[in-house]
């Protein structure tokens, strides 16, 4: 698959400590990467770099196939995670003037602008002053003016801070348009449930390293211990019981007449040696294997990295 | 457009906009025309016309007190007595003035009566001309002189001040006159440097509380945004002058029309005035030229304007750039206004010891501590204003000016590197150690 950003072993070292440490990433073509990392792991630092908002002391970042350069500001939309705007300017006024740095003629600007507002549904906004907005709706602003020159690579920080849950939706659908409309998103954030809804790629970043990176299902499928929930009926002591030495029981709960256990299988015992042993103690209605979260795994790789 | 004229478009609209620009260009010109019309305007309200009762004892002043247009003398034979009941009862006179027959040899007793107090200045006047009177008496008594043997006896001296140029050649130089458009040339860029300096640094904060930093540079370079913001307050500044200077000179033009003759009037008797307190200047203003004006004018025409208006625009620039960067960097590290106070002083005080230079050069404009902080750049935009209308050496001037380029191109860059790193950094409590640091990190 095509790659739109490459970054070759990034270190990037301030005076007392290192924001990153021999960071490499690929970031596929037209696909929603999250870059994931617990606070001041070095989220940010590896961002600013791709923006040029700050250099690597060494490494290489590849954008769309050429050396990173000034010139390709144009093409990444960025929104941190501490954003505002102007209090005093005007909405619209504002809007121009971002757009306009990121390169688009005053008058393209105005007229994206206005099919951007109305879509959000906020063109009486136009000529208030920022002060006088709520916070979402200065995020979404803000979100319009990221997007508006439709970049090929799209940056955001926790997008979905500030967003009611209405918003937020509007906003990820947006994002999801965006990408099918054939843009790059990297989206930077500690919401694991949008990581497993949306991201196709992730990576984990922890102390400056990259600890973790690739596809988010075949994460999930490596990540995998061999846990399965069963449903069943019957006695619960039985159950136990059945349950030869090659498994353990993690859990079990009452859920109205049905009864769940988890359990993780040993050795690599299949499922239907399970079901074999349990048949005949209880009434099985459900079996389905347990994949882990992204959350759980998330914390599980960074306490496991943070030990050694 | 490219990106910094963008950047200063908007930082200069921002301001011109704003309801305290247009307040401080209508005051401001007010404020400026008011000092010059209202001393005027209120010396012709209180224009003081005294018809004064002259009872003269010693009989030595008949016909020798001059009448003036706004004291008349006038000689009764009156007891005093009739005269100060005749000024109560609100009669012909203003003032009775009382000459005892020993006033030769007791100059002191002379008194003056009245209800309203007559101005100090109309007071004065009577004493000069008493004195006169009894100066030329004696001359007169001792040594039997005429009255213009005695005028000629009073020397009109006027020191002409020259400076010699580096060629040699000797030139009139402008002192007075010099000493004031210096020091006001001076003031003002101090001000302004404070003024429009803060500004830079509210600007800085503003954008650095606002958290829009980071979504603007990550378009544009930090030093493009801190540049484009010094250089559009830097216009906003000058159009804020020029404004002063276009209104006000408006405003007292206005006025002069209106009021043409009463302010000419006025300001002959202003000079007036100031010849009394001044005898030296009124000799020599009589012996020159009539008209006082007229050597106001010949003052003015001493000082080479093209080259004092050509080095204004130039130290304020490069005065303002100067400290503009530096308050752009002290801005850039700080998360809030009350953060700036102990990064504001270093700062600060060269400009407070250039003012305080500035006045000690305008008595002694070649003396070595005024050469020197007239080349040092951060006290040269000051000082080097209060010399300029005095006439200084060209190599002084473009010494000063270079080394304040160089120092300003210094400084921009060394504060581009704190700024760079500053902007993206909240809640440290910063010193100068850490922002030192900072001048050594990697773009």
């Amino acid at each position: 698959m095509e790659s739109i950003l490459v970054a070759e072993n990034i270190v990037k070292q301030y005076a007392s400590h290192r924001a990153l440490d021999d960071v490499s990433v690929e970031v596929p073509k037209g696909s929603i990467f999250g870059l994931l990392g617990p606070n001041g792991a070095g989220k940010t630092s590896f961002i600013r770099i791709i923006n040029q908002i700050t250099g690597p002391d060494s490494g290489k970042i590849i954008l769309d196939g050429e050396a990173l350069a000034p010139k390709h500001v144009e093409m990444i939309g960025y929104l941190p995670e501490e954003r505002g705007l102007y209090k005093k300017m005007e909405v619209g006024e504002q809007a121009l003037y971002l757009a306009q740095l990121k390169g688009l003629s005053k008058s393209d600007a105005k007229a994206k602008l206005k099919v951007w507002f109305e879509k959000f549904e906020i063109t009486p906004w136009w000529n208030k002053k920022v002060e006088e907005l709520s916070k979402g709706m200065a995020q979404k602003v803000q979100f319009i003016v990221t997007v508006l020159h439709e970049p090929k690579l799209l940056i955001l920080d926790e997008p979905f801070s500030g967003f009611d849950p209405i918003n937020a939706n509007l906003i990820q659908s947006e994002i999801m348009r965006l990408k099918e409309e054939g843009s790059t998103i990297i989206l930077s954030t500690h919401n694991m449930g949008s990581v497993e809804e949306i991201c196709e790629h992730i990576a984990l970043i922890n102390n400056a390293k990259k600890i973790l990176s690739g596809p988010v299902k075949q994460i999930q499928q490596d990540f995998k211990e061999g846990i399965y929930e069963i449903t069943f009926k019957g006695n619960m002591i039985g159950f136990t019981t059945a349950l030869w030495t090659g498994c353990e029981l993690i859990s079990s709960s009452d859920v109205g007449e049905y009864k769940k256990a988890t359990v993780k299988l040993l050795d690599n015992k299949s499922p239907n040696e399970l079901l074999k042993a349990i048949i005949s103690e209880v009434e099985v209605f459900g079996i389905q294997e347990v994949i882990p979260s992204m959350s759980d795994i998330f914390i599980k790789q960074v306490k496991a990295n943070s030990k050694s | 457009m490219s990106k910094v004229s963008l950047i200063i478009q908007r930082e200069y609209l921002v301001r011109v906009k704003k309801k305290s620009f247009l307040i401080m260009s209508l005051v401001g010109p007010i404020l400026i025309a008011a000092l010059m019309i209202v001393p005027a305007w209120l010396a012709t309200r209180e224009e003081d016309s005294q018809k004064v009762e002259v009872i003269d004892e010693s009989g030595l002043f008949i016909n020798k007190l001059k009448n003036t247009e706004n004291i008349d003398f006038e000689h009764t034979f009156r007891s005093l007595t009739e005269a100060h009941e005749d000024l109560n009862n609100n009669g012909d006179y203003t003032a009775v003035l009382h000459i005892p027959k020993v006033i030769v040899t007791l100059p002191e007793t002379a008194q003056l009566f009245y209800k309203d107090k007559p101005k100090g200045s109309s007071i004065r006047y009577m004493e000069g001309q008493i004195a006169k009177t009894i100066e030329n008496k004696k001359l007169e008594d001792l040594y039997s002189l005429s009255l213009d043997q005695i005028s000629g006896l009073r020397p009109r001296v006027k020191i002409v001040s020259n400076k010699l140029n580096d060629s040699g050649e000797s030139e009139e130089s402008a002192d007075e006159l010099a000493t004031g458009v210096g020091l006001v040339l001076a003031m003002f860029i101090y001000f302004f440097i404070f003024l429009f300096g803060v500004q830079v640094m509210r600007g800085v904060i503003e954008e650095k509380t606002n958290r829009i930093v980071e979504v603007i540079i990550s378009s544009v370079k930090p030093f493009q945004l801190m540049m484009g913001k010094i250089i559009g307050i830097a216009l906003v500044a000058l159009t804020q002058v020029a404004l002063w200077i276009g209104l006000s000179s408006a405003i007292v033009g206005i006025t002069k029309t209106v009021f043409s003759e009463k302010f000419d009037k006025v300001q002959t008797e202003q000079v007036q005035q100031l010849e009394e307190f001044n005898p030296a200047l009124k000799e020599n203003q009589q012996k020159q030229n009539s008209n006082p004006m007229d050597e106001v004018m010949f003052q003015l025409s001493l000082i080479n304007f093209p080259v004092v208006i050509g080095c204004f625009v130039f130290f304020f620039i490069g005065g303002y750039l100067l400290y503009g960067s530096l308050f752009a960097a002290i801005g850039s590290a700080v998360d809030n206004e009350t953060d700036t106070q102990q990064f504001m002083m270093p700062v600060t005080i060269p400009l407070i010891i250039g003012i305080v230079i500035a006045q000690v050069a305008m008595e002694n404009p070649d003396g070595s501590v005024a050469f020197w902080a007239s080349i040092i750049p951060f006290t040269s935009p000051i000082v080097m204003m209060v010399r300029v209308p005095f006439g200084v050496a060209e190599w002084e001037i473009a010494l000063s000016m270079v080394l304040l380029i160089a120092t300003f191109i210094g400084s921009t860059m060394m504060a581009g590197k704190i700024y760079r790193t500053g902007i993206l950094m909240y809640g440290k409590k910063i010193n100068f150690k850490e922002i030192g640091k900072w001048l050594f990190f990697k773009g």
